[in-house]
Parts: structure tokens; C-alpha cells; sequence
């Protein structure tokens, strides 16, 4: 009977490993969508004294875009962010997450800052509660501040023309 | 045509390592020599059928042909010639034939190096060799074969990504491999043994080796990574616990205590259950790092090649393989030798717990990278597991496992009494008293003491226990490898930590927007920007800044600083500047800016952050000692202690 345990615990690992398969970390996951973005009281990043939270992207389509300086595909990504900021209507939220400031700070000067606001998350506060598994992640809310949809990994042009913009402006029509 | 010889001899390598697995076998379960030793000239044939496939590969690359998909899309003309070379492994198919090139040299060189081995065991081992050849290549052909040709062919390649241009990136990959796909051999002798039913000492010296080899490369390549991201990420650390170093720290971390549990089977006997156990594991786990990788099961900085349908072929070898080695186990646990009667305190029974912490520390590691997912698959809540985890989690493991680590080596076999220990453990609490003091008096941590009192309590253990064995009078004498390795591997730790807990106490940084013959102060040092030009390479153009680093007054290095644009993939890198030196790096880099406004420079000071390299460069030259030590059984020299 000792014998099987090894067994026994290599299938239950085998088993989330192909239930984790099934999951495509790309798709829209449905848990999130059309729940309330969470509420959340953090610093901005470039002023630690003035508090962001949940009232501040209401009222307004946003896109709350998870970022680091640590993470590789962010750099992919920034490009594309910084076109949408040039070109587009919609609020452009960062959320700086398992960073420090400064990195961050330098990291934008380097790359360049899209962002209309950033929230300063180093402790996953706001990312435990949106289920944050890796950065990029990019969150759309509506007026009324729900989450209406989430997109896992970087950003392409084509994912924008395709998908979030046409989103964005139906969103932004309702 | 040269990917086309590379295409078929892949397809040979299949039908030769088929065979590999068949005929062994047969000759194995019906006692005929002649086709136990088939395994021997399948496995030699395999090897070099494997190398021609990979040669062709690297002159498709090297010959700039762009005909061949992978070179067009991993590879450009204008590249330099080491970058060319390494673009054949800085891809998912590359990277997967590179792999098997490796599975195919441990078997090549196990055909070699035992001829002393049981011919059933050698016979079996072989096979189990060859069955995972079979896996891993019908993996490549049919899911990433590197050879596919596109046509039109472009006029140029996409290069390879500007993250991967770095030397430390070029043989990073080849030296972990070596690292984790060498436990493939001690997966097959477990295998092997199991199916014999016969494990015992003579068997767990014969794995020895292998252990070793797969152990000390593994070494050097986390080694190797985590000083890669440390330079060329940029982020200024060394260690992220990200979900891909840890699928690389976990085989280590097993095939650490698969070390320690084979010297308790050598001299004991004890032990087997946990030793095959261990050696099937720490290649499942290297599995499961191949898995975590290449399926985008987890999303992480390094991942690549994000492909669900490549997951379900290595889930699916992972089944086969650990599951098939697991109701092995199953079925033969009844008969395999159980001895678990020991005296607690004693050498081998450090060692048990010692085995019992590593194990609980990859637990750790495992939970934390896998939790996630876990969550996700059977509850669908969606959480993360960052740093703050690990550090709450693995240290304390680390730091009980580092205090049995220093005490254990002292004790004598079968059993001891704690009156050995008595006076190095006074020594250590006074020892402990004083760092913690100076820590916490002269730098303001009392964590930082006690992280350096755990380091320097392993080493003057390891120290101890040398002296133990080989008296100062007799130093200029000869030892043991083994007793050389022990201390130098334990030494190696030791160092590893003191660097990690320095690093992680004192590292003190500054940023901030200077023009020329402007000056940034951190932690003692000034960093003046003195010149800012900018120019083209072959395949960049980059601005570069001289940043002259001042101590006291004296000039302690001119570091160059790099910011690059790589147009092929419209990528900006930064290269720091940095001057390694024994107790203080410092580095520089630079950002943004322009004449006007200045630019963003960020100066770092990072005291013994070498250490932790040196601490596993240390290591791993352990595990070599070890194995130098195999090969020239002194005899003269019998057990000590």
C-alpha cells in the first residue's frame, strides 16, 4: 500500500497538470468578467503620498494595463501602448506590480510612459484580487466600473484593432 | 539538401533507438548476451546519428540558408558568428534537438564508461535510454521538426531576440542541459533496478556517477543563468522565482539529496526506497520544467514557445515515463530491501533528515510555482504566488537544513552521542552572539547577523569536520577526493549564503537625471557621467555613456554603459556597465535623456553579490572532485572516520 502513495500523488499532480492544459492562459477568463473591479486604496507611482482607488476609474472606460520593469514582454508590448496613448481616446491605467519604484520609474523614462495615472502595487494587494498570474495582463472596465474584459499577455497591433479597440468604443457608446 | 540528411537522420536515430529499447529488453528478460549487448552499438549509433542531425542544423544557420524555416526565423546574414551558432538552440525546436542530443550522450557515454555494470542492469538501462529517445524524438519530429523548409525563402532572417545576444546566453542552455537531462540516466537505472527487483549497494555506486555529472552541470548552468539575468535583464537581482528558474531549482534540489541518500546506500545499504524514489523524481521533474516551458501552461519572463498542442506530447511523456516508473515502484516495493533501524544521531541519520528538508524544500518550491495552477484546475480561483512567498517559505527551510548541515558531517556512522558536539556548539552560539551584535550595531540588521552567523557556523562545520578527518599535522598528505569535496561543497554553501544574505540586506541603489561632469552618490561611491556618445555596430546602433566610479576620492573603474536599438526586432536594450570586484560591485546604467535635460543614469552598489556564483562555482567544482575521485580509487586510502 506504501508503495502506491508515490503514485497516488503523481496522478493528482498529473491531473491539475492536464486540467491546466485545457486552460488556454490567452482566453478571456469568464470568472472576472462583468463583476465590479475590485476595491483597492494604493499609491500612485510617481507620488507615494496621493492614494488611487476604485471611484478613479469609474465614470470612464479604462484600460488597466499590468506592467513591470522585471518583465521581458512588457518591453514586446510597450510600443503598442504607446500608440494607443497617442492616438486613442480611452484612459490608459498601469499597474506597476512586484516592482520597485524606482526600477519602475527609470524603466518608463527608458521605454516611455502611455499611462494617464499609475498605481504602485509591490505587495500584489490589487493583483491577488484580480487574479494576476503574470504580467502583461490588461483589464477593460466599463463606466460604471465592471470589468468587462481581460486579456492575458502582451498586446499585439492586431490584437487592438481586432478585439479591444472595437470593445472600447462600444463600451464607450453605452 | 543538408536539412534533408539532418531530417533523416533524425528519422534513423527513431528507428535506432527503437530498436535500442526492444532488443535489450528481450535480451534481458531471456538471459541472451548477444542482445543485451545490441544496446551498446544502438545507443553509440544513436549518439552520432543525433550529432549529424544536429551538425546539419547548425550549417543551415551558420550558411545563413533561409530556406530552412527555423534559421529564417531565429537567424539573420548580418549576425555574429557566435550568435549564429547559439540562434540553433534559442528556440523551442532548437533548444528540444539540442536536448536529445544530450539524452543521446549520457546513454552514449553510460555504453562506454560501465563496462564493469551487471550486464542486465547495463542491458536495461540502455533500453530505458532508448525508450525515452523514442518519446523525446518522435516529440521533435512530430510536433518541432527544426527541418521544415518555407518557399519562398525570405531574402533575410528575423535575427534572434536581442535578449538572447549574449554569450553567457549562448552556453547557458548547453550546460543546463547536460545538468538535467543527465538525471535521464538515473531515471533509467532506477527503472532498470526495478524491474531486476535488485537494488542495492553495488547499485547505487554504479548511479553514482551519473548523479554527479548531471548534478555539478546543473550547477554551473542555474549558476550561469541566474548571473545572465543578473547582467543582461537589467533588473539588478539574481534571483527572481520565476516559474522557469524554478523548474530548473527543483531537479537540483532533488538530485541533491539523491547525492546524500546514494552515500547512505553505499556505506549502509539503507535507504533504497528513498534513493529510486529520488532518481525517478528528479527526472520527472526536469520534465516537468520541459513541460512548464514549452506548453504555456504558466506564463513567465523566459517562457517561449507557448503551444498547447507541444504540452499535451510532453504531458503525455511525463505520464508514461514517471507513471510507469511509479506502479513500477509500486509493484516492487514490497520486496525491496526496507532497513530503516538507525541510531537518530548519527552521519547517516543527518543525512536521512537532510534528505527530508530538501525534499520538503522542493515541496515548497513546487507548491508555490504550481499553486496556481492547481487552484485554477480544481477550484478555478485565480491567486498568484510571488516573492514574498518563497521568502516566507523557503528560507527557514534553508536555514533548519543549514544548521543540520554543519553538525551532521561531525557525528561518526551508526551512532554517536551528543558530547561530540558539545564544544562546537558553544563555540558556535559565541560565535553567533558576537555577528548578530556587529550586524545589527554597525548595520542595522539583526536579520542580516543571523543569516551571516548561519553562513559562517556551515563553514567552520565544514572546516571542522576536514580538520576531524585529516589532522593539521598531516594536512600535506594526500586525502580522500571525497573528504576534498565534501569540504569544498559545503564551503561552497556556505559562501553562497553569506553573498545572498549580504546581497539582500546591504545592496543599496540610486537614480537620477545628470548631465556630463554631473556626479551621483550610493553607498560611498561617486558616479560621475563623463561623456555621452553615440555610434553604430553590425546589427545595433547604441548611445554609450562613461561613467567614472570614485571611492574616497580614488578612481575605482571607467564603466561603459550601453543603451542599444536592435532595428531588426525594434527592440531597446540596456547594457549596464559593471566592475566585479571581490566585496563590492557596483554598476551603471543608463536610461533616457538628452543633452539638455541630462539623462537617467542608475548606480547600484551591490557588496558580495560574486559570492553567490563563486559559492556555486565552488559547488559544482565539488561534484567534479567527486567524480575525479571515482575514477582514481585510491586504495590505499580506506574509509576514515
Amino acid at each position: 500500500m506504501r508503495g502506491l502513495i508515490p503514485l497516488i500523488v503523481f496522478g493528482v499532480i498529473a491531473i491539475a497538470l492536464a486540467i491546466g492544459l485545457t486552460n488556454d492562459p490567452r482566453r478571456m477568463e469568464d470568472m472576472l468578467i462583468d463583476q465590479p473591479f475590485p476595491e483597492f486604496s494604493l499609491p500612485t507611482l510617481y507620488e507615494p503620498e496621493t492614494q488611487h482607488s476604485k471611484s478613479d476609474i469609474q465614470n470612464q472606460v479604462s484600460l488597466i494595463n499590468v506592467f513591470g520593469s522585471w518583465c521581458v514582454t512588457c518591453i514586446v508590448e510597450h510600443p503598442v501602448l504607446m500608440n494607443i496613448a497617442e492616438t486613442e481616446t480611452v484612459r490608459l491605467i498601469g499597474h506597476n506590480w512586484r516592482d520597485e519604484r524606482d526600477k519602475a520609474i527609470t524603466w518608463l523614462a527608458r521605454q516611455g510612459n502611455p499611462y494617464d495615472s499609475i498605481i504602485f502595487d509591490p505587495d500584489s494587494t490589487l493583483a491577488i484580487s484580480l487574479g494576476v498570474t503574470a504580467a502583461p495582463e490588461t483589464f477593460i472596465t466599463d463606466k460604471q466600473g465592471r470589468i468587462r474584459y481581460k486579456h492575458s499577455g502582451d498586446i499585439t497591433e492586431k490584437d487592438w484593432e481586432t478585439v479591444l479597440k472595437p470593445l472600447i468604443e462600444s463600451l464607450q457608446a453605452e | 539538401m543538408i536539412a534533408e540528411i539532418g531530417h533523416f537522420c533524425l528519422i534513423a536515430a527513431l528507428f535506432t533507438a527503437i530498436a535500442q529499447c526492444m532488443i535489450p529488453l528481450y535480451g534481458a528478460a531471456n538471459n541472451k548476451s548477444d542482445f543485451m549487448s545490441f544496446g551498446d552499438y544502438a545507443a553509440r549509433v544513436q549518439f552520432y546519428l543525433l550529432i549529424a542531425c544536429f551538425t546539419a542544423l547548425t550549417y543551415s544557420f551558420l550558411s545563413s540558408d533561409f530556406s530552412v524555416k527555423l534559421a529564417a526565423s531565429h537567424s539573420h546574414s548580418l549576425k555574429p558568428l557566435i550568435y549564429k551558432i547559439s540562434g540553433v538552440w534559442g528556440n523551442h525546436e532548437g533548444s528540444i534537438l539540442l536536448w536529445m542530443v544530450m539524452l543521446g550522450l549520457y546513454g552514449f557515454l553510460f555504453s562506454v564508461f560501465s563496462k564493469r555494470l551487471p550486464p542486465v542492469l547495463r542491458a536495461r538501462t540502455l533500453a530505458i535510454q532508448g525508450l525515452l529517445g523514442v518519446g523525446f524524438i518522435s516529440f521533435i519530429l512530430f510536433t518541432s521538426n527544426p527541418f521544415e523548409r518555407i518557399f519562398p525563402a525570405p531574402i533575410d532572417g528575423n535575427g534572434l531576440n536581442p535578449l538572447l545576444q549574449d554569450p553567457g546566453l549562448a552556453i547557458h542552455p548547453p550546460l543546463l542541459y547536460m545538468g538535467y537531462v543527465g538525471y535521464s540516466l538515473a531515471f533509467s537505472m532506477a527503472v532498470a533496478a526495478l524491474i531486476s527487483g535488485k537494488i542495492d549497494r553495488d547499485w547505487a555506486r554504479a548511479l553514482k556517477p551519473w548523479s554527479l555529472l548531471s548534478w555539478s552541470f546543473l550547477t554551473l548552468g542555474i549558476a550561469m543563468g541566474s548571473l545572465w539575468a543578473y547582467y543582461e535583464l537589467g533588473w539588478g537581482g539574481w534571483w527572481m522565482w520565476d516559474p522557469v528558474e524554478n523548474v530548473s531549482f527543483m531537479p537540483w534540489l532533488i538530485g541533491t539529496a539523491l547525492l546524500h541518500s546514494i552515500l547512505v546506500m553505499e556505506r549502509k545499504q539503507n535507504l533504497a526506497h528513498w534513493t529510486v524514489l529520488l532518481a525517478i523524481t528528479a527526472f520527472s521533474l526536469s520534465l516537468v520544467g520541459t513541460f512548464v516551458v514549452r506548453s504555456g501552461v504558466l506564463v513567465s519572463v523566459h517562457a517561449f514557445a507557448v503551444d498547447p498542442e507541444r504540452g499535451v506530447y510532453i504531458l503525455a511523456l511525463l505520464l508514461l515515463s514517471t507513471g510507469g516508473a511509479l506502479g513500477l515502484y509500486a509493484l516492487r516495493s514490497k520486496t525491496l530491501v526496507r532497513r530503516a533501524e538507525f541510531d537518530r544521531l548519527s552521519r547517516e541519520g543527518g543525512l536521512v533528515l537532510n534528505n527530508l528538508l530538501l525534499a520538503t524544500a522542493t515541496a515548497t518550491v513546487f507548491l508555490g510555482t504550481f499553486y496556481p495552477l492547481i487552484m485554477d484546475a480544481f477550484t478555478g480561483d485565480k491567486i498568484s504566488v510571488g516573492a514574498p512567498y518563497f521568502d516566507l517559505t523557503f528560507a527557514p527551510i534553508m536555514s533548519v537544513l543549514i544548521v543540520f548541515m554543519g553538525a551532521a558531517p561531525l557525528l561518526k556512522w551508526q551512532g554517536d552521542s551528543l558530547k561530540t558536539l558539545k564544544r562546537f556548539a558553544i563555540i558556535s552560539l559565541i560565535g553567533a552572539v558576537i555577528i548578530i551584535t556587529f550586524a545589527a550595531m554597525f548595520g542595522n540588521s539583526v536579520l542580516g547577523g543571523l543569516g551571516l552567523t548561519l553562513a559562517a557556523y556551515l563553514a567552520y562545520g565544514a572546516i571542522k569536520a576536514f580538520l576531524k578527518r585529516r589532522p593539521i599535522g598531516q594536512l600535506a598528505r594526500p586525502a580522500k577526493y571525497n573528504l576534498y569535496a565534501f569540504f569544498t561543497a559545503h564551503l561552497g554553501m556556505a559562501v553562497l549564503t553569506a553573498g545572498a544574505v549580504i546581497m539582500s540586506v546591504w545592496a543599496d541603489d540610486t537614480i537620477g537625471r545628470i548631465k556630463p561632469n554631473e556626479t551621483l552618490n550610493v553607498a560611498g561611491y561617486s558616479f560621475t557621467l563623463n561623456s555621452i556618445k553615440t555610434g553604430q555596430n553590425q546589427n545595433y546602433g547604441f548611445r554609450r555613456g562613461e561613467v567614472s566610479v570614485k571611492k574616497r576620492g580614488k578612481l575605482v573603474d571607467t564603466l561603459q554603459t550601453e543603451q542599444r536599438f536592435y532595428p531588426v526586432r525594434d527592440m531597446i536594450t540596456t547594457e549596464a556597465g559593471f566592475h566585479f570586484a571581490p566585496f563590492s560591485t557596483v554598476f551603471a546604467a543608463l536610461g533616457e535623456g538628452n543633452p539638455e535635460d541630462g539623462y537617467i543614469v542608475r548606480a547600484n552598489y551591490h557588496p558580495a553579490v560574486t559570492w553567490i556564483w563563486l559559492g556555486a562555482l565552488l559547488m559544482a567544482l565539488a561534484g567534479f572532485l567527486s567524480l575525479l575521485g571515482l575514477r582514481t580509487p585510491s586504495h590505499k586510502e580506506v574509509a576514515s572516520s
